[in-house]
Formats: C-alpha cells, sequence, structure tokens
C-alpha cells in the first residue's frame, strides 16, 4: 500500500473504471435516499429520533451490554467478550477447533474485515467463503471492501466478469444474471457443506437477547439456519434497547443506505434452535468485540462516532470518496465515517492523521447521516489533536505563525496587503497569474488566478465612505422598526439566560 | 443602529468589490455602515487547520471590532457560519472573551439573510437581463442554514432567468488548505462542478462565498471559458444601479 492518503489518492485518480463505477452508483444510491426519505416524509424528526436513541443508547452502554448478554445467555446462546481483536480471533478459532471445522460460509460483516478474520481462518487452515456477492467478489479479486455496505463499488461489470470467470475455470459474459447465477450455484454448494455460519450484526437487542440482519440477497438467512454452529461477530455499540427501538432503525437504515423502504430479507434471530425449530444452528456464538470502541466514551468530541449505524449514506454523498473511491482511504471503513473512525479506534495513531486533510469540511456527511453524527466537526477535531498532540506538517506549523502574525493586528495586516500588491505584479502577465511557485503550485495545476484589485478594500475604505455619504438614502421608517424590533427581541432573549 | 460591515479577509485583500457592493445597497436604504478597521479575519483557516491559538488570535480582532455593533453584516456564509458555531468552542475556557462571542454570533448576518430575515427586502429593483445559474456554497446552506434567502433574492430581479445548477450542492473542491493540501482531490472536483456550471448554459454563476468563486472561476479561466462570476451582491448593485 502507498504510504500517504494523497499518493494514493492521485493513483485512484488516474483510474477512470474506478471513478465512473464508483460515481455511477453512489449517484444512484443518493439520489434513492432523497426520493425514500422525501417519500416518507418527516426525515428530519426520524433523524433526530434515531439520534436520541443512539445517544441515550451509547450513553448507558454498560447496562445494556449487560442486559443483552443476560438475555441472549438465556436464550441458549454463548456470549463471549474480546478486548482486542487478537482476543475476537482467538475466541473464533477456539470454537472452530472444538467443532473441528473445516469451512465456514461468511454473511456480510464489515467487523470481521476489521479483524482480517478471513486471514487468520485461512492460517489455521480453514477455508472461508464470502457468500454475499459483493463480498465474494472482492474476496475472490483478493481486495479488501472499498465501501461500507457495497463492497465491489469501485468494479464494472466487465471487471466483476472477469474475476468471476477466473473461478469459473471459462469465460462468462458480462451479463448481470449470469454472473448472479454463477455466484449462486457456486455458493450453494458452500453452504450445504460449511461447518460455521459467521454473520455481523446490525442491531443487538437488549431487552429480548436477540440479533437483527439486514440485507438483500438472502444469504444471511442461509448462513445463520444451515450450518450447525453459528458465530455472529457484533461491535459492542451495536445494541439498541428495544424491539420499539428497531422500528425507528429499520426505517432510517435500508432508505439511507440503499433507498430501499426495507431490505429484502430482515431477521431476527434469539438464541439458537429450539426443538420446536426445523432449521437454525445447534451452537449459537455472539462474540462482543471492543477494539477501540470503548477509547470514544467519555470523549466529548468523539463518543458519538459510536452512534454510527454503518449505512454509508456519508460515503455516497461524499464529492472526495466519489473522486477517490474507498481504497485511497487506505483501511477498512473508508470515506467521511472511516477518516474519522480509522484514527479513533487507535486512539488517533499518527499514521492515519493525513486522513483528515483529505476532505473540504463541506459537511455533506453530516447532512446525509441519519443519526446526525458531525463527522466534518470531528474531522477539524482530528487536525487540531495532531496540531497539539502529534506531529504536524512543518511547513504548514511555519505558515500557520505567519498567519497568526498577520491577523493579530490589523497593522500588519494593512502592510502585507500593500506589499501583496507589488508581488502579485511580478508574478502576472497580462493581468493573470500562473506561476506554479510553492503552496501555488497545487492551485495553478488547476486554475488561473485574476489579479487582486488595485487596492484591497481597508485602503479604499476612505474614498468609498465619502461615495456612501453623499449617496445616502434618507432612513426608511419601517426598515428602522425591524432594526429596532431585531434589537429588543435579541435583548429579551438575553434578560431569560441572565 | 449602529451596522458593521465584517468584510473577510479575501474580500478585503482580492476582491473589495463585494464589500464596496454590499455597503452600497445598504446606503439605497438608508442604511450608513461603517467599517472598524482593527477586523483583520475570523480565523478559520487557522481554526480548519487544527491550529486553534492563531485562530483565537485573528478571531478576537472580530471580538473587538464589533463590541460596539448592533448588526455586522458579511459577504460569507462561511465566515459568518464560523462565528455562529466555532466561536463559542474556540472561546469555550474564557468566560469573558466567549460572553463576547456569543453576543457577536447573535447580530452577525451573512448579506441575504440580512435583507431578507432582518430587513424584510425582498426586492431590491434590480434589472439584470441575464441567463444565471445559483452554486450554494457548503457552508452557508449546511453550517449556516441560508438556503432560501438567494433564490428569493435572485427571483425578484428583473428580467434574470435562473437555471438549474445540476448537482449544484456538490462541494467545488475549494475547501480553504484542502485546495493546496489536496490539490488533485480539490481539482478533480472543482472540474466536475465546472463541467456542470457549463452544462447548466448559463452566462453568470452567482454565489455567496467568495473562496468557492474564486476557486470555480479560476478553473472556468484555465479551462478558457469566459463564463462571467459574481457575488450576489454584485450582481443586485449592478442590477440597481442606473434604476
Amino acid at each position: 500500500m502507498k504510504d500517504s492518503v494523497r499518493e494514493r489518492a492521485q493513483a485512484a485518480l488516474q483510474d477512470d473504471y474506478l471513478r465512473n463505477a464508483v460515481k455511477f452508483t453512489t449517484e444512484r444510491l443518493r439520489s434513492g435516499k432523497q426520493s425514500a426519505a422525501a417519500e416518507l416524509g418527516h426525515w428530519e424528526e426520524w433523524r433526530e429520533r434515531g439520534r436520541a436513541i443512539r445517544l441515550h443508547t451509547i450513553a448507558h452502554l454498560d447496562y445494556y451490554l449487560a442486559q443483552f448478554a443476560d438475555n441472549a445467555r438465556q436464550q441458549g446462546a454463548h456470549v463471549h467478550f474480546a478486548f482486542t481483536k487478537e482476543e475476537a480471533v482467538a475466541i473464533t478459532l477456539e470454537i472452530a477447533r472444538r467443532n473441528k471445522a473445516r469451512s465456514v460460509v461468511k454473511s456480510k460483516s464489515m467487523v470481521s474485515e476489521e479483524l482480517h478474520m478471513n486471514e487468520a481462518l485461512a492460517e489455521a487452515g480453514i477455508e472461508t467463503v464470502e457468500t454475499d456477492l459483493g463480498e465474494y467478489i472482492i474476496q475472490l479479486a483478493n481486495e479488501p471492501p472499498s465501501h461500507i455496505i457495497i463492497p465491489a463499488i469501485h468494479k464494472n461489470k466487465e471487471q466483476i466478469a472477469e474475476v468471476l470467470s477466473r473461478e469459473a475455470g471459462k469465460q462468462l459474459p458480462a451479463e448481470t444474471s449470469v454472473l448472479a447465477q454463477f455466484a449462486r450455484q457456486k455458493l450453494r454448494q458452500k453452504f450445504l457443506q460449511a461447518d460455521i455460519g459467521m454473520t455481523g450484526c446490525n442491531f443487538a437487542i437488549a431487552e429480548s437477547g436477540s440479533i437483527v440482519l439486514f440485507e438483500n440477497e438472502g444469504n444471511a438467512r442461509m448462513v445463520s439456519t444451515l450450518p450447525r454452529t453459528q458465530i455472529t461477530l457484533m461491535g459492542m455499540e451495536r445494541i439498541i434497547p428495544t424491539w420499539a427501538d428497531l422500528e425507528v432503525m429499520a426505517t432510517l437504515l435500508p432508505r439511507s443506505a440503499t433507498g430501499q423502504k426495507l431490505t429484502v430479507y430482515l431477521s431476527g434471530i434469539t438464541g439458537p434452535k429450539r426443538t420446536e425449530d426445523s432449521d437454525g444452528p445447534e451452537e449459537l456464538h455472539i462474540i462482543i468485540i471492543d477494539n477501540g470502541r470503548s477509547l470514544q466514551l467519555g470523549d466529548p468530541d468523539f463518543q458519538e462516532l459510536l452512534n454510527c449505524i454503518r449505512c454509508g449514506a456519508c460515503l455516497n454523498v461524499c464529492p472526495v470518496y466519489r473522486q477517490i473511491g474507498g481504497h485511497s482511504y487506505g483501511s477498512t471503513y473508508s470515506g467521511p465515517i472511516g477518516a474519522v473512525l480509522t484514527p479513533a479506534l487507535v486512539k488517533n495513531a499518527a499514521e492515519w492523521n493525513d486522513i483528515a486533510y483529505a476532505s473540504s469540511l463541506c459537511g455533506a456527511c453530516y447532512e446525509a447521516c441519519p443519526v446526525k453524527i458531525p463527522l466534518h466537526d470531528m474531522l477539524v477535531y482530528l487536525r487540531h489533536r495532531t496540531v497539539t498532540k502529534g506531529r504536524p506538517d512543518l511547513q504548514e506549523k511555519l505558515g500557520m505563525k505567519g498567519f497568526r502574525y498577520l491577523m493579530s493586528d490589523y497593522r500588519r495586516l494593512r502592510k502585507a496587503l500593500r506589499l501583496g500588491r507589488v508581488g502579485q505584479k511580478l508574478l502576472s502577465r497580462n493581468g493573470v497569474i500562473k506561476a506554479k511557485l510553492g503552496p501555488l503550485k497545487g492551485w495553478h495545476r488547476y486554475r488561473h488566478t485574476q489579479l487582486a484589485a488595485e487596492q484591497a478594500f481597508r485602503d479604499n475604505w476612505p474614498v468609498l465612505k465619502q461615495e456612501l455619504n453623499r449617496s445616502l438614502a434618507q432612513a426608511d421608517p419601517r426598515i428602522e422598526e425591524r432594526l429596532q424590533a431585531w434589537v429588543a427581541k435579541r435583548e429579551r432573549g438575553n434578560e431569560y439566560d441572565a | 443602529m449602529n451596522v458593521s460591515l465584517f468584510i473577510t479577509c479575501l474580500s478585503d485583500a482580492v476582491h473589495p468589490g463585494v464589500g464596496k457592493a454590499i455597503a452600497r445597497l445598504l446606503a439605497r436604504h438608508g442604511i450608513a455602515v461603517d467599517f472598524p478597521a482593527i477586523q483583520t479575519c475570523c480565523g478559520q483557516p487557522a481554526f480548519n487547520s487544527g491550529y486553534w491559538e492563531e485562530a483565537r488570535a485573528a478571531a478576537q480582532t472580530l471580538l473587538a471590532a464589533f463590541d460596539e455593533s448592533d448588526f455586522v453584516i458579511s459577504p460569507s456564509g462561511s465566515c459568518t457560519g464560523m462565528i455562529h458555531h466555532y466561536f463559542p468552542k474556540l472561546f469555550a475556557d474564557d468566560p469573558v472573551q466567549l460572553k463576547k462571542a456569543r453576543s457577536l454570533a447573535e447580530k452577525t448576518f451573512e448579506f441575504s439573510q440580512f435583507f431578507v430575515n432582518v430587513l424584510g427586502l425582498e426586492r431590491l429593483g434590480a434589472r439584470f437581463p441575464h441567463k444565471v445559474t445559483y452554486h450554494p456554497s457548503c457552508h452557508g446552506s449546511r453550517i449556516l442554514g441560508v438556503k432560501n434567502e438567494p433564490l428569493t433574492l435572485l427571483q425578484n430581479v428583473e428580467g434574470l432567468e435562473l437555471v438549474p445548477l445540476p448537482y449544484a450542492e456538490d462541494c467545488c473542491g475549494f475547501g480553504g488548505t484542502f485546495a493546496v493540501k489536496m490539490s488533485e482531490i480539490s481539482g478533480a472536483m472543482v472540474e466536475e462542478k465546472v463541467d456542470h456550471v457549463l452544462e447548466s448554459e448559463a452566462e453568470v454563476l452567482v454565489g455567496l462565498d467568495l473562496g468557492c468563486l474564486l476557486n470555480i472561476a479560476g478553473h472556468l479561466r484555465y479551462r478558457g471559458k469566459n463564463l462571467r462570476v459574481m457575488h450576489l451582491a454584485e450582481l443586485l448593485e449592478e442590477g440597481v444601479r442606473g434604476q
């Protein structure tokens, strides 16, 4: 992997297949989301409700986790807690060993990507097959996911046909139905043979100890019914208190993710197979994983990260993600949520500091987020931490010292503006600046700058002031009245504050 | 009534015409605007880069400059948003400055907000017989919530044909230091924005933030397109001249 997000982005920007594929699908998803939200109505109220549920749950996470674990155990599930990714992997391997498992079928799970579970199982000699079509494709291509819900979003149909043809041992046409049919036949055998089914967890319901899965392909239902043993990997923040809360989440999640009113399948799983059940696993293990999540608890700037419901809406609206795709972020989670979550999960390690700068801070992520996580603010907080606790860029540090010197006193600023007038003449030709000097290099690679006006506003002010005095219209009593009313309202408001 | 202009560093340094247009429009409605010279910058370039000490040094010049003002008008949704949403964070540990920051936020308005919401003026009597498209800057519309005000003002301009900008709400790629630090990504973003501007077939692109406008204008010039790029205040002021 290349060293910095900038280098990875440069490579991605050269890849037209990737950029077109990402643009095409994110476009479809975000417009789908917009229509779904509009059709439902009261979207802002739904978001507020979703946010309130998540805020409450995370504020009382210890209580709800204990309640969930107690209830799940009462229903016959084995509940494990893993503090680190190594612990989570060790618990999984121990379950596999006891069951003499040789093969695992998996439904989509971002947390398993975070743990690099497939590699760990492969090292232990266990075959692992991804059964979500997108995950299956990138597993065959030996790539990490580039989107939270559409892992192969960066590939077009032709590239997917190529990947599946290699597996098929013959050339498959780039037709969706043929490719899906091939995957279906292939995966059907795997489902029937597998010793362990491994799932993620969209939500865990504390009041009943149940886990809830949203999916469109039916593969998660196969994974959770056919194999004898089921392992569910669950981030410790996936909890919601009640089934009533799920109604709100089920309203927000599919709409935000794909613009669907509901996913094709929605499974609620409470405990392993009971005697009267016709199918289901005989053994159900739920591994609750921390892996850096608890570092956010009590942190006023980042605790809300745990509210995330992993819908991917922030990726679909992000103008940076659209240009560079998910792999440029360099970690399991990409896009705006990834840019914040990745450093947060490893306590803002310096190696991930650069991702926070790959954002124009446009706030589209916040606007799209169904639980209103202020990701655009968190990106600034991360930069602030780099400056105060990390290793900031020296050139930038120097620039900011200069900024402070000029901007703390208007007389210095005025001098600099006058000097700038002289300087820009040296750089310009025919009233336009194209010079690629210092910090102007990147700017002028894509832009030509018009010369600034002869005089700064502050230097022109005495002349303008005279003109304004001459031309000032007579005061309009209605306008006066309105201004006075605004001031009066403000002062009344302040009385209550005091 | 003490109405002050917060010029913003970009308009002060690069494009004073925007500040002039606002002052002239206010004078036409009998409002004498003053310009406290000790103001410098809201500090956003430093704040967004994580340099909060440096940001405070700039921001406090605004607290001092507008202490006596009843209203502060700015040509930028982004800088106004900075005052409204991040000044309280910036001065959270200093009760005296925090009080001033809160009071400044209460009385600071972006230009179109001030005309439409405070003054109640929607029709300024401008005539501008051109095809115009509008780019809603991210901070103005998302952080500050200025969405309808500029459209209201534009819809009331005689002869103006407002044409839709495809994917208008997408960021133009400016993002302050982002345009320099991540210049390739920023370049790709402004290229896409300009594609959409050209697709709109407008003669004039109008907006509320000089950062975005200079970015888009710079790339238009780079591609040899001579579409006019204007701040809404300039358009309106040009439109009322001689009316």
